[in-house]
């Protein structure tokens, strides 16, 4: 298959896309290298780093024991001191463990020290549920890394952006956490052969309606994309957008279409009190209020911690049915 | 070793057979958890416990009822040997409300109030500093029980394993930790992840007592565990026992092994510690092959009885998705 441009497209999984990226990097940068828990030998523990033991060996591609506060907290260091990490952490919930080296060390340092230092650091986490994994191993906690200043925070839900998002951070002179949605991993969709770097400060319209404007992220884009569908078979147009960058928001895409379509609907599968949701209904609110036809409304996870049961996890986290349930109701429907 | 020959000189008929049945309940309900996952009756992550049983079937009974349990997400054997009924466990793995954490925990996550078991923490490293609580509280209100807190050897790189041997060591704290050294947290080994890898002289750095036994060998994990359990009840503060010991099986249901050898593997299965115990027993006449027969026979109904009870457990309605996130009656 060829792209306009001529070039050969494949079609690659979401987890190929991020090794992609991964293995781009390496061979680009010498001052590049993975570290994290079962990168190496285990091969990841969602199988992205797969192989790249072999290309790149151990100084490179580096297992870490079990600690998250000191490898993160390394990995700034190794930033610092002139390398470009990219440090995974094996998903957000462990992620409690370095918040306090993410929060308090690699968001402050340039602030604190006035501007003389820079952390290249980039961090990436799985996030999100669906797998039955219960209340430990389940949320999705994107938010609490969106709510910092210092950091910028990224939510790849395609295989372009995955291909694409880690040079772009890399090459970001601060620390950039991006956000893999564990349901996304064998999802495949098609990518340029060469395609490299995405622009990451700006949302992307996925799909252009007129009545209303659906606002998403990772792994809730598809089931977003879904619900638009069923929508236009009821005669309901709507906008998607896939926010793409959760820190900094695009408030000028959002608020174009919001704008545009005069009413909004926020899916986010996080828990709804202090959700990104809740942060852009307050931007929409203060930046598009006199154009609002209807109030916001918001489709997150249910207030309560995951539960391991599959049909208490479904009713728990944004469903198709219920993002055109909301739909319906800011149509007056 | 001294040690292991006095409790074997010790050791009746019975308690041979207490001992093998615990072990075969493990081992079989895990070998047929293995079996429902495939028919996707259990999902989400199943670790098994298969080749270390003797450490919690050699510990747990040692215990009394009054004291408490804290384990990880590779927890069924602890489960098992602490007095969990198997039908409510088996219901747990499936995600019934009949299960022992009504189901909201599943394998991961197995909870009794009745029998003091917290947990079911799969946060590597999480449940060392609840056990210190545990103790803490025991003791701030004159208790003498034991907290019994078993975790990975991957655990130990944890800050929050170094938090919790010092403040148990520090406040004297009756903590009996239990470190199942199987070698491989995931697919890292042991060699590459700590730069000492004898774990109990860690403990040994935070001035409680410890010591190292064959995890293999139920025998001298109860003989290990009960000199432990005195010492900590007597007031001596926190102890640490490190039981060497090899899991058979992948770390969880995804895991193509990469990290080790089939020899490897083979090697350790050589040393299973229900053939190792059978062996012994039978060769000193403690044990009979038809008392074998029996207790495995006995034990496959309790497993098949734990599967019909879980089957025929039921789904918990989904207008209760939001119960148990705070107590009855304060405000969501
Ligand atoms: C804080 C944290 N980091 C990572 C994980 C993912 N993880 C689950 S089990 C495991 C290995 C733990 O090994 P070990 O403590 O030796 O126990 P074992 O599984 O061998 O019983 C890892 C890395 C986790 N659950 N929690």
């Amino acid at each position: 298959m060829t792209t306009d441009q001529g070039g050969t497209v494949a079609t690659v999984t979401y987890r190929d896309a991020v090794r992609m990226a991964l293995q781009d990097a390496l061979r680009r940068d010498p001052r590049v290298f993975l570290m994290g828990e079962d990168v190496g030998r285990y091969g990841g523990c969602y199988a992205v780093s797969k192989g790249l033991l072999d290309e790149f060996g151990p100084e490179r591609i580096r297992d870490t024991p079990l600690s998250e506060g000191g490898f993160v907290g390394a990995g700034i260091g190794a930033a610092l001191g002139g390398m470009r990490p990219i440090v995974e952490v094996m998903t957000v919930n462990f992620s409690m463990l370095c918040l306090d080296q993410i929060l308090n060390t690699a968001a402050t340092l340039r602030h604190m020290s006035g501007g003389q230092f820079s952390v290249p650091l980039v961090i990436r986490m799985a996030t999100g549920a669906g797998r039955q994994l219960a209340a430990q191993h389940s949320h999705s906690l994107e938010n609490w890394y969106a709510h910092i200043p210092g950091i910028r925070v990224l939510a790849p839900a395609t295989v372009e952006d995955a291909r694409g998002m880690l040079w772009s951070g890399l090459v970001d002179p601060d620390p950039v956490i991006i956000f893999e949605n564990v349901m996304l991993y064998n999802m495949s969709g098609e990518l340029a052969e060469d395609a490299g770097g995405v622009a990451i400060d700006r949302a992307a319209l996925r799909r252009r309606g007129r009545d209303l404007s659906l606002i998403t992220y990772g792994g809730s884009l598809w089931k977003t994309l879904g619900a638009a569908r069923q929508l236009a078979g009821e005669g309901i147009e709507a906008d998607v957008i896939d926010l793409r960058s959760l820190r900094p928001l695009d408030d000028a895409t959002i608020m174009e279409s919001v704008a545009r379509t005069r009413r909004a609907v926020i899916v986010d599968e996080s828990w709804r009190s202090g959700s990104l949701a809740a942060e852009i209904t307050a931007r929409i609110v203060e930046q598009c209020f006199w154009s609002l036809d209807a109030p916001v409304a918001r489709v997150c996870t249910a207030e309560v911690p995951i539960p391991y049961p599959k049909h208490l996890e479904d009713a728990a986290l944004p469903q198709p049915a219920a993002i055109v349930a909301a739909a319906r109701a800011v149509m007056g429907r | 070793m001294t040690g292991k020959i006095q409790a074997k000189a010790h050791l009746t008929r019975e308690r041979v057979c207490e001992l093998l049945r615990s072990l075969l309940r493990i081992r079989r309900f895990e070998e047929k958890c293995a079996e429902l996952y495939t028919t996707e009756k259990i999902r989400g992550f199943l670790h098994l416990y298969i080749g270390e049983e003797a450490i919690a079937a050699g510990i747990i009974p040692v215990l009394e009822p009054q004291d408490a349990v804290v384990a990880t997400y590779r927890e069924h054997g602890h489960a098992l040997a602490r007095g969990i009924a198997m039908g409510p466990l088996m219901a747990e793995m499936f995600g019934k409300q009949e299960g022992c954490s009504r189901g909201r925990g599943g394998s991961m996550h197995v909870f009794d109030a009745a029998t003091r078991f917290y947990g079911g923490n799969a946060i590597v490293g999480g449940g060392l500093p609840l056990a210190v609580g545990l103790a803490l509280a025991d003791r701030m209100q004159g208790r003498n029980n034991v907290t019994a807190c078993f975790f990975g050897e991957g655990a130990v790189a944890e800050g929050e394993f170094h938090e919790s041997m010092n403040l148990a060591a520090l406040w004297r704290l009756p903590v009996l930790f239990v470190c199942e050294n199987n070698l491989y947290a995931m697919g890292t080994a042991l060699a590459i992840s700590e730069s000492e890898t004898d774990i109990h002289r860690k403990a040994e750095s935070y001035r409680m007592p410890a010591a190292v036994v064959d995890g293999m060998d139920v025998i001298a994990v109860e003989a290990a565990g009960r000199k432990a359990i005195e010492l900590v009840r007597g007031g001596a503060g926190p102890a640490f026992l490190e039981c060497r010991t090899y899991r058979f099986r992948a770390h969880s249901m995804f895991d193509a092994q990469l990290y080790r050898s089939k020899d490897e593997v083979e090697a350790w299965r050589e040393k299973c510690p229900i053939e190792h115990l059978k062996t012994w027993a039978l060769g000193a006449g403690l044990l009979h092959a038809e008392e074998t027969a029996q207790i495995e026979g006995e034990v496959a109904r309790e497993v098949a009885a734990a599967v019909a009870f879980a089957e025929a457990g039921t789904w918990e309605p989904v207008g209760d998705l939001a119960r148990d996130v705070h107590s009855p009656g304060a405000l969501a």
